[in-house]
């Protein structure tokens, strides 16, 4: 494995950069249940991380402690350096880590577009009467952040479903409109969820090809858990392996791949 | 004209005035029950409360008076001022605020992810404490409320309508504030709903927590934000009320009349809560009106109830609440 203290160059020549996040000996228990075990990694700017593992590995646990959901009982979180105090998920998202979910939480009685707006409410600064009375300030404030959203529905293609109720959309729409809020937030650390969980072919490939051109054109740093393990190689630069909460492998996917632990509790199994 | 009809007509706009107070109470509900999905059991007192608060600023009372002289021997009752209505409406709202944080530190953030009949319960709980604690406070005497209203009957509306058909109508004068000042106040509050960043945050909680939590939305904000504006709503209920019948223990029972309120316009709704109480308003007049002497009257005691059964059997959503789907 190549010395990645200071960024590395990857296959298809992007420069990733230093450390964005990192996770630091992190222990999470459920109760007598060891749901992360002592898990150590990092995650680079620009890079797309993938962490992978079959059921039951911890890996959504590990993003529900990246995004702040769930509490670990030991290890430490450094974010850009700096250990992260214990934040709620709210405090998590306002540092600038968005996040999609497993089972898609978005606010279905709201349009796409107000969907999408609510990734910008960190970057509203103007008062409530302001923002009522419509004035000045606030004008040029909202102008901005629509300006914001309309690129990121342009860049994710559901300009056509804007005024649409989101409720009324099908299963692969909606976790695009779930990634274009996140999106909206501008997030220095981007967090998906299985993206491409229950899509058909297409759908995949369409999320694949948003997940790349995200990361090319906003040079944004991804976090993401799939199962698909074709899409996962695809996909990242580095990939870390769990199962039963311990980390296994870590590593580019051609390492990962050959890695005599990962093939003999995931890989060797789905392949062979 | 026939004077049946026109005795009708003035009957029909009292019944509208009457049902926008029903709606000013109703409205309480439905944004707490939006916004945490409890049923605040307590809005009633709350209004109470308000109402009793505002008294008691305005004419300067010593709050806990009859405590502090039981337990220290001395005969405090009033600072010896006498404040304007607004000053005592502002200093309300600082209390109310202050309530809904209490409310938000000490209960609700306490039972999150608790069962919906958990929390209807503590909010049983709270509304007796809130009884107790407003009789302890203020006095449990019935207090007048004169926060400068116009009463009485309206002049021009009777000479007009005497003019017009021969017939005046009565319309009470603090009726038509009522219903201008609630008008007023759910405009404003639906543009804080769909303009402010908080009130699209509210909306976002309202929907879904996590998602909210995941857009940087803290859900303690939210939700003090809300009880602090039920709190308000409960105040201009309050006031209304207890302009028109004096301060008392049986403001407190107008929020019974808000439940078929509820079950006609539907849980969710704003829009609801107010036709709802239009049509429970006008309803109950108008078949007190019309088919009350055929009974011996006193319809209007149970008139909703029976219509808001009704609903329950045909429309248990309401009018414009969210379609029950039972997916299997």
């Amino acid at each position: 494995m190549l010395d990645q203290s200071e960024g590395y160059i990857t296959e298809d020549g992007r420069k990733i950069g230093g450390v964005v996040m990192e996770m630091k000996n992190i222990t999470l228990r459920f109760g007598g249940v060891v749901a992360i075990k002592d898990i150590s990694f990092d995650i680079r700017q620009g890079e797309i991380r993938a962490i992978i593992g079959p059921n039951g590995a911890g890996k959504s646990s590990m993003l529900n402690v990246i995004s702040g959901f769930y509490v670990p009982q030991e290890g430490e979180v450094l974010y850009h350096g700096k250990k992260r105090p214990q934040m709620r998920p709210y405090e998590v998202a306002r540092q600038g880590i968005a996040r999609t979910f497993q089972n898609i939480a978005l606010f279905e009685g709201m349009t796409v577009l107000d969907n999408v707006m609510t990734g910008r409410l960190n970057h509203m600064k103007t008062g409530m009467a302001a923002q009522a009375l419509w004035k000045g300030k606030a004008e040029r404030e909202e102008v901005e952040n629509r300006e914001v959203v309309e690129r990121v529905i342009d860049f994710l293609e559901i300009q056509n479903i804007r005024k649409t109720p989101v409720a009324r959309l099908p299963y692969g729409l909606k976790k695009r409109v779930e990634l274009a809020r996140a999106l909206a937030a501008e997030p220095s650390l981007l967090l998906l969820d299985e993206p491409m969980a229950g899509m058909n072919v297409e759908e995949k490939e369409d999320m694949s090809r948003f997940i790349l051109d995200v990361n090319d054109e906003f040079g944004t740093t991804i976090a993401l858990i799939e199962h698909d393990m074709g899409v996962v190689m695809d996909l990242s630069d580095r990939v870390v392996v769990m199962d039963y909460g311990k980390k296994i492998g870590d590593g580019t996917p051609d390492e990962v791949r050959n890695n005599q632990d990962v093939i003999d509790a995931y890989l060797g199994v789905a392949h062979d | 004209m026939p004077d049946q009809l026109l005795f009708g007509m003035e009957v029909f706009l009292n019944g509208l005035m009457a049902g926008v107070l029903y709606a000013l109470v109703a409205l309480g509900f439905v944004l707490i029950y939006k916004a945490s999905g409890i049923f605040n059991y307590a809005q009633g007192v709350m209004a109470l409360f308000a109402a009793m608060t505002l008294v008691g600023i305005m004419e300067g009372r010593v709050p806990f008076s009859h405590l502090i002289n039981a337990v220290f021997g001395s005969n405090v009752h009033h600072f010896g001022w006498h404040l304007p209505a607004v000053v005592g409406i502002v200093l309300t709202v600082g209390v109310m605020v202050l309530l809904a944080w209490l409310v938000n530190a000490l209960i609700m953030k306490h039972l999150v992810n608790q069962e919906p009949i958990i929390l209807f319960m503590a909010t049983i709980g709270l509304a007796y404490f809130m009884e107790g604690l407003g009789d302890l406070m203020w006095g449990a005497d019935i207090k007048k409320l004169d926060v400068g209203l116009p009463q009485g009957i309206n002049g021009t509306i009777d000479q007009i309508t005497f003019d017009a058909f021969g017939y005046g109508f009565f319309i009470d004068n603090l009726d038509i504030w009522a219903t201008i000042i609630a008008i007023v106040l759910v405009a404003s509050l639906m543009v804080f709903s769909q303009y402010t960043k908080q009130g699209r945050a509210l909306r976002a909680v309202a929907d879904d927590h996590q998602a909210a939590l995941s857009v940087g939305i803290s859900l303690n904000f939210i939700w003090v934000l809300v009880w602090s504006i039920a709190g308000f709503v409960a105040l201009v209920a309050g006031i209304m009320w207890g302009a028109k019948s004096g301060v008392q223990f049986s403001l407190s029972l107008i929020a019974l009349k808000a439940l078929p309120v509820l079950m006609l316009g539907g849980f969710t709704s704003i829009p609801g809560a107010i036709v709802g109480g239009l049509i429970i308003g006008v309803g109950e007049k108008m078949f007190e009106f019309a088919i009350g002497p055929m009974v011996g009257g006193a319809t209007e005691n149970w008139f909703a109830y029976v219509l808001a059964l009704l609903f329950l059997v045909f429309r248990p959503q309401g009018l414009f609440g969210e379609k029950i789907i039972e997916r299997v």
